[in-house]
């Protein structure tokens, strides 16, 4: 049963990153890149403003950053909680 | 040696080279060709993912439909990227323990029913086919490019070679091939482009040279762009002009519909373990976004050049002439491409220039007038030639051009004859073996395979005569339908153990269904012109135009599912199970053949 409980926590830890990290996906793509844009447009990069930067780049180079993240904190989650692979 | 010769040359050449390494790498083992990217590293697998994934809608199309449009269409920039977050955090590792090969087997089981799965079939097929359209369009403008001839006979060329090609393969299952097509594919995407970033900006990085400084004017490049254009009648490059909510929605739609694609899905099966499936999806993107970032960059220095081709003396100055178009090599390019059909232009107030602007607009009206100008006399430029035509439009050697001409190919060949396996065995082995007709033979199922193979394309070649829009457009559509039916059931199968079969097939069958429907009131019945009864210009439910669709088509997928499994039976305690074992890593063997 004690095995049951722990996978119970490793899903809940899980799906706190996962959510933590889809706030961000949302926050840099929808967010700055298309509905804040206005609210950035003070801030000017390279001919252009902020938001529209993250439209282009900005949020690819967040998409990635967040799968590394990802990848690389639920390897250490997974020994945390003995569930990785053999 | 002619340019014709070149393009030759390098298509070729690089044709010899897939062959070559197929050739090379089925000699080693046979089951890599069935399951690709089982214990390839996963740079590699991410690398042939890429190759996978990035097509004619990513490579000819994206830019420049960017380079008209500016801003708005960022959608696809960060919709064909963000989907790659939704499958790393959502699906890949899950679907990886669960070990089987198909999406719709993992339908099937987890919502034990075989309704399930052939509801999942032809979600798959509809989106697939209309991935396969989109990909006809752009294998058709690339052999009207390269063989010179009218767009229409490099569609039917096309749709010969690509059947070929698929046939002649599982090429698509080597892995090697696939990587060669990548290494091709962005050779050719990067090479112009820093070309062309060191002629505008002198710098050799064309996503820095985007934001870096026009070196002829002294001011940053989009700032002379925007002013360009504005001179010239057309909206502020950098500007939004569309509808907020329609640009949320479409880039959701294409963020969902990448994760819900059967092709994509399929390579996360069988990377070996369940944590190199999340670093496969890293490194994919990493690849993705070699071209992604490059992407905006070619569009807006593409603009800029031509803008400037067609004013050599700027806005106020006089237009191009004529003669110029006919006889300067600078100009070459525009005859090669009118012999495709995709660029016309017509010296209508005959004064042997042509004045390309918006004549739309009222402040160029009045300029017009004033010069005696009487319309825009440019008067075709089809968005997807832009990426094929741009070497020649900023005067790079030949090889350059033959170059793009092999790349463009590669994009467009890997991607449809990976759609079209994936339509072939889910017709002869999802739909007759596994439901119609059980005993058939092996023989059998590889003949209709190949039939299958047959008819889809002579379905999207006939689709393809009336294309429901640019060739990026069409691919939209088809990721709105994935989105609106697949992605969601696979989601709910992993984060929901309460939704049970009959929800499930009742959402997909309730997404795809709104969203097929919103397309065809909007595209017309089966692409046929003239039989759409409202336009994406003024949408049926306010900003909301088709290719934006599948955001809503999955929201009432999730909906009806989850409502409908509420009112009825709890999934069994086997099924609650499973999906408790897909959710935790450890035990995940090599992926099965379950069947």
């Amino acid at each position: 049963m004690s095995q049951d409980k722990d996978n119970n926590a490793y899903w809940s830890a899980n799906v706190r990153i996962i959510l933590i990290s889809l706030v961000i996906w949302a926050l840099v793509s929808f967010g700055f890149g298309i509905v804040l844009r206005p609210m950035l447009s003070g801030i000017s990069v390279g001919g252009a403003d902020l938001g529209f930067w993250f439209a282009q780049q900005g949020s690819i180079l967040v998409f990635l950053a967040l799968i590394f993240f990802y990848a690389w904190r639920m390897n250490k989650l997974d020994r945390e909680h003995g569930v990785e692979e053999e | 040696m002619d340019q014709f010769t070149l393009n030759l040359l390098f298509v070729g050449a690089s044709f010899a080279l897939y062959i070559g390494i197929a050739v090379w790498a089925r000699a080693g083992s046979t089951s890599e060709f069935y399951a690709a990217g089982r214990g390839v590293h996963p740079v590699t697998n991410g690398m042939a993912t890429a190759a996978d994934w990035m097509s004619a809608a990513s490579f000819i199309s994206m830019a420049g439909l960017i380079a008209f449009t500016g801003y708005d269409n960022s959608s696809f920039l960060m919709g064909w990227t963000g989907g790659y977050v939704l499958l790393a955090l959502l699906l890949a590792p899950y679907l990886r323990k669960f070990g089987k090969f198909t999406v719709s087997e993992f339908i099937g089981d987890r919502f034990y029913s075989r309704t399930a799965r052939m509801v999942a079939v032809v979600c798959l097929l509809v989106a697939s086919i209309t991935y396969v359209i989109g990909q006809m369009q752009g294998v058709g403008i690339a052999f009207g490019r390269f063989l010179e001839i009218d767009a229409f006979w490099g569609l039917l060329i096309g749709a010969c070679v690509v059947f070929a090609y698929a046939v002649f393969g599982g090429m698509k299952g080597v892995t090697y091939t696939q990587v060669a097509q990548y290494c091709v594919l962005i050779t050719a995407y990067t090479i112009p482009a820093i070309f062309i970033s060191l002629q505008l900006t002198g710098n050799p990085i064309p996503a820095l040279g985007l934001f870096g400084e026009h070196t002829a004017s002294g001011e940053p490049l989009l700032v002379k762009l925007d002013q360009i254009v504005t001179d010239l009648g057309f909206r502020e490059y950098t500007a939004a002009h569309g509808s907020t909510i329609n640009m949320v929605l479409f880039t959701l739609s294409l963020m969902i519909g990448t994760a819900g694609l059967p092709h994509v899905i399929m390579r996360f099966f069988t990377v070996p373990r369940v944590s190199d499936a999340r670093w496969s999806a890293g490194w994919t993107l990493v690849f993705i976004a070699l071209l992604y970032l490059t992407a905006p960059a070619v569009g807006a220095m593409a603009r800029l050049n031509i803008s400037e081709l067609m004013w050599p003396n700027g806005t106020d100055g006089e237009a191009v002439s004529v003669e110029a178009i006919e006889t300067d090599p600078e100009y070459a390019w525009m005859a090669t491409w009118e012999k495709t059909g995709l660029l016309g232009w017509e010296d209508k107030n005959g004064d042997g220039r042509i004045q390309y602007y918006n004549d739309g607009n009222a402040d160029l009206q009045a300029k017009a007038e004033a010069n005696g100008w009487e319309g825009n006399e440019l008067t075709n430029f089809n968005r997807d030639i832009l990426v094929l035509a741009n070497p020649e439009i900023a005067s790079l050697p030949g090889w350059v051009i033959g170059l793009v001409a092999a790349g463009g190919l590669a994009a467009a060949l890997s991607t449809a004859a990976g759609l079209l396996l994936a339509i072939s065995s889910a017709v002869s082995h999802d739909l007759l073996k596994g439901q119609l007709t059980p005993n058939m033979s092996e023989k059998n199922e590889l003949l209709a395979a190949r039939l299958s193979m047959a008819a889809a394309i002579v379905v999207a070649v006939l689709l393809g005569l009336n294309p429901p829009g640019f060739a990026a457009q069409t691919v939209a559509l088809a990721f709105g339908l994935a989105a609106a039916s697949i992605f969601p059931a696979l989601m709910m199968g992993i984060f929901f153990g309460r939704i049970n079969n009959i929800g499930a097939v009742a959402g997909m069958l309730a997404g795809l269904i709104v969203t097929l429907l919103y397309i065809f009131l909007h595209k017309g019945w089966f692409f046929i012109p003239d039989t759409n009864m409202f336009t994406d210009a003024d949408p049926l439910l306010g900003p909301v135009q088709s290719t934006s669709f599948g955001a809503v088509g999955a929201m009432v997928n999730f909906a009806v599912a989850y409502v409908v499994s509420s009112m009825t039976k709890e999934p069994p305690q086997e099924i609650k199970d499973l999906v408790q074992s897909v959710r935790i890593p450890r035990g995940a063997g090599a992926a099965t053949d379950g069947h």
